[in-house]
């Protein structure tokens, strides 16, 4: 084979005086970085293969490893930085299209940084969620133009609605790109804090049929596993057009990934690859999404609100006005920071826009049409904490999605290698050793720490702002503030100037 | 039996009433005078038959679970959209996407059928979808085919290929049988030839029988005509595409 010119990302230091030798890193590391050297009796490390997990650095008994940026200096260059230079590298080896896990990770601006929430001095009070009555139950769905009521009850017929405890939603992540104990750890952390998890474009495993409560199943380009049990199951649709990390094309489940129980799951044979084309083939227009939306109401008897997720590109705001025409309950829109099982890496780093920018120019739209009621907005692709969640809502978000942080809160330590089906902590791989490693009990409990925390943090901000409900807050864009921003941007989030 | 004047009746109405009925137990439900009514039988999991004369709308059968549909007149676009399982019976043509996704259940066309029919089909264990053209296809027809089974018989079509551009492109499961009248460069590089087996004969004789029972055919005639299969390359077109970041 000839020479490869790849060069080391990360340095693994084993500090010999605290290392006991117990090979709790050998066992941990599904890529077989750490390795017991019988001849020498001592443990090696090939850094070559370690994509930084933290899996042994957490696990190991004595803290014993370190794991660093590999210290490799190119000559200075002000335009090819490291990353450009290993890409070519890479390239020129195999002559593939490169493919990253999670999330477009480049520098880009984030916005929710340069936006700053406003409090309650003096003129109003400000409300102690610890002793006062705090709102932030939300509803998802078409809400009517107007409401009769006759003897003190509502007359008019409400459209399908999803009723959150917190307005965090787990997004779609498939049962194949995730683990089924993900998968389990979601479903129960959305059924005890009474929120939902999304299926993703892999089906609904037979062990979370009684879910359904508290699960939207989506519908993708692919229709994997999509039959009319797993459309009554959920109490909402998705119909997945795009997502934030790859916007404008479709995925592949590499087969390897497809074992028994998810060839089951999606219902296509073992070890064949599940390709979901770039669009919907039954969709190339906006009419076509209407026939779509209607043809999953049709089959649901008009049970259930129906979504439909778009990743954040240039025209988004025309784009959701169309869905909205077209008859969709919730539009789901997932900024270029969303995460995923793979994407090509160029299409992940360098296609949509930010959130922050989509979610305001939708709002804006849909309330200048005079259609904001006809919709609720659901945004993802890079909610951070509560305080994002905050602004999001603030800007005219009714609730968020979550991935990246939701599996963070299972172990996920984001190295971004989901692709390769080798994740350490159990969770974006199908292969049973590793899978076991996240128990769904903890898992589920972690995931639902995390909501409650952020739950107690969302009212403490509404009540700073002496705001009692969340839905006071909707689209109140006053609460916000931007620094750092130009007279555009300022312009496009509908915000004043800190200080203005 | 059951009649229902579709006559001036909205979609949503009428397909009320179609489920309504089968719900009270109707075996055969006839629908008259429709007319571009969409979504007729969608996600209807039960085993009535339903006879459409006049032209259903867009949609019909979708996540469709165990009628049969026979429709006198044309198909329009995305019949049997994903479906799970049933017959549907069309004498005339298919429009666009026809058997989209679809995953069981069973297609037969009279006349031709539009661009993108067969796109993502696949099978599942017992579960195999198979479509019977009479007519012709056109671009990019079995896209991404992931499993089941198409006949494209192409009549009265001497002259002029049976398939359009794009023929298969990606396809990386299921079987097609076209008769010999086509153009070999239409075709994606993801398929190739196969020889028709035993099983693949008694399949063939099996489908085409219907079929020209269905229609009115000459069975000896349609039984003659010769079919060339195609199969997929590999079924991981893509496998060696990446490289790891
Ligand atoms: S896990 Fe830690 S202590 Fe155990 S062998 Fe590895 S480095 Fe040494
Ligand atoms: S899910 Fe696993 S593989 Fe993916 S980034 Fe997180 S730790 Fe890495």
């Amino acid at each position: 084979m000839a020479l490869s010119y790849a060069v080391p990302n990360f340095l693994i230091e084993r500090d010999e005086s605290r290392c006991i030798d117990c090979q709790v890193c050998v066992r941990q590391c599904a890529n077989e970085v750490h390795k017991f050297d019988e001849d020498d009796e001592k443990i090696v490390s090939d850094t070559m293969k370690c994509v930084n997990c933290h899996r042994c650095v957490v696990l190991c008994p004595t803290k014993a490893l370190t794991v660093r940026e590999f210290p490799l200096e190119f000559k200075k260059n002000g335009h090819w930085k490291s990353d450009d230079i290993k890409s070519i590298y890479i390239q020129a080896e195999t002559g593939g299209v490169l493919l990253a896990g999670m999330g477009n990770d480049k520098p880009y601006p984030i916005y929710w940084d340069k936006m700053l929430i406003n409090a309650s001095q003096v003129t109003n009070p400000s409300i102690d969620p610890l002793r006062e009555p705090m709102e932030i139950k939300t509803f998802l769905g078409r809400k009517p133009a107007s409401l009769e009521i006759e003897n003190g009850k509502l007359k008019t017929k409400l459209p399908p609605q999803l009723e959150l405890e917190v307005p965090v939603m787990f997004s779609a992540m498939s049962f194949g790109s995730i683990s089924l104990n993900a998968h389990k750890s979601l479903a129960r952390a959305a059924r005890e804090v009474g929120t939902f998890f999304n299926t993703g474009e892999g089906g609904l495993h037979r062990d979370l049929a009684d879910f359904g409560d508290n699960c939207i199943v989506q519908v993708a380009s692919g229709r994997f596993g999509v039959h009319q049990e797993y459309l009554d199951a959920g109490s909402a649709i998705e119909i997945k057009i795009g997502q934030g990390a790859k916007p404008g094309i479709g995925g592949h489940l590499p087969g390897e990934k497809v074992g028994p129980e998810v060839s089951q799951t999606r219902m296509i044979p073992e070890g064949s690859d599940a390709i979901s084309p770039a669009p919907h083939h039954d969709i190339y227009s906006i009419e076509d999404l209407r026939q779509l939306i209607y043809s999953l109401k049709e089959a649901t008897n008009y049970k259930k609100p129906v979504f439909v997720k778009i990743a954040a590109v240039h025209n988004v705001a025309a784009i959701a006005s169309g869905i909205a025409r077209a008859g969709a309950d919730v539009i789901a829109i997932d900024g270029f920071r969303g995460g995923t099982g793979a994407a090509p890496l160029r299409t992940r780093d360098s296609v949509g826009i930010p959130i922050e920018f989509a979610l305001a120019a939708v709002d804006t739209r849909l309330r200048q049409e005079g259609i904001r009621n006809q919709v609720s907005l659901v945004i993802g692709g890079s909610i951070r904490n509560s305080s994002d969640i905050v602004k999001a809502v603030a800007l005219g978000a009714d609730a968020v999605y979550i991935g990246t942080a939701a599996l963070m809160a299972l172990g996920c330590h984001l190295c971004q290698k989901c692709y390769t089906g080798k994740c350490n902590w159990g969770i974006a791989t199908q292969d049973p050793r590793l899978v076991k490693r996240l128990n769904p009990e903890i898992g589920a409990r972690r995931a639902a720490n995390l909501l409650k925390a952020w739950k107690h943090e969302i009212k403490e901000l509404l009540g700073g702002m002496g705001i009692n409900a969340l839905e006071s807050l909707r689209g109140n864009r006053l609460m916000l503030r931007g620094i750092d921003l130009t007279e555009k941007e300022l312009e496009i989030l509908g915000i004043k100037a800190a200080g203005e | 039996m059951v009649t229902i004047d579709a006559k001036g009746v909205y979609y949503k109405e009428l397909n009320e009433k179609v489920k309504e009925a089968i719900s009270s137990g109707a075996e055969h439900i006839e629908l008259i005078n429709v007319n571009g009514q969409r979504y007729i039988g969608d996600g209807i999991s039960a085993s009535a038959k339903i006879t459409i004369h006049g032209i259903p709308g867009n949609d019909m059968a979708a996540f469709m679970n165990g009628p049969t549909i026979e429709v006198f007149g044309n198909g329009q676009d995305a019949v049997g959209n994903t479906m799970n399982s049933g017959t549907i019976v069309i004498h005339g043509n298919a429009g666009d996407v026809t058997g989209y996704a679809m995953r069981g259940g069973e297609i037969f066309i009279k006349g031709n059928v539009g661009y993108r029919v067969g796109i993502h089909m696949k099978a599942y264990q017992d579960k195999v979808p198979v479509m019977v053209i009479g007519g012709k296809a056109g671009d990019f027809f079995a896209e991404y085919m992931a499993g089941g089974k198409i006949i494209l018989l192409g009549l009265g079509c001497e002259g002029e290929s049976v398939v359009g551009r794009y023929c298969a492109t990606g396809l990386h499961g299921g079987t097609l049988y076209i008769r010999n009248n086509f153009e070999e460069r239409y075709f994606g590089k993801e398929v190739q030839r196969d020889e028709l087996t035993m099983e693949d004969k008694e399949f063939l004789k099996s489908y085409l029988t219907r079929f020209s029972d269905y229609f009115g055919y000459d069975k000896q005639e349609i039984l003659g005509l010769d079919f060339i299969k195609f199969v997929p390359v590999g079924s991981r077109p893509y496998g060696n595409m990446y490289a790891k970041w």
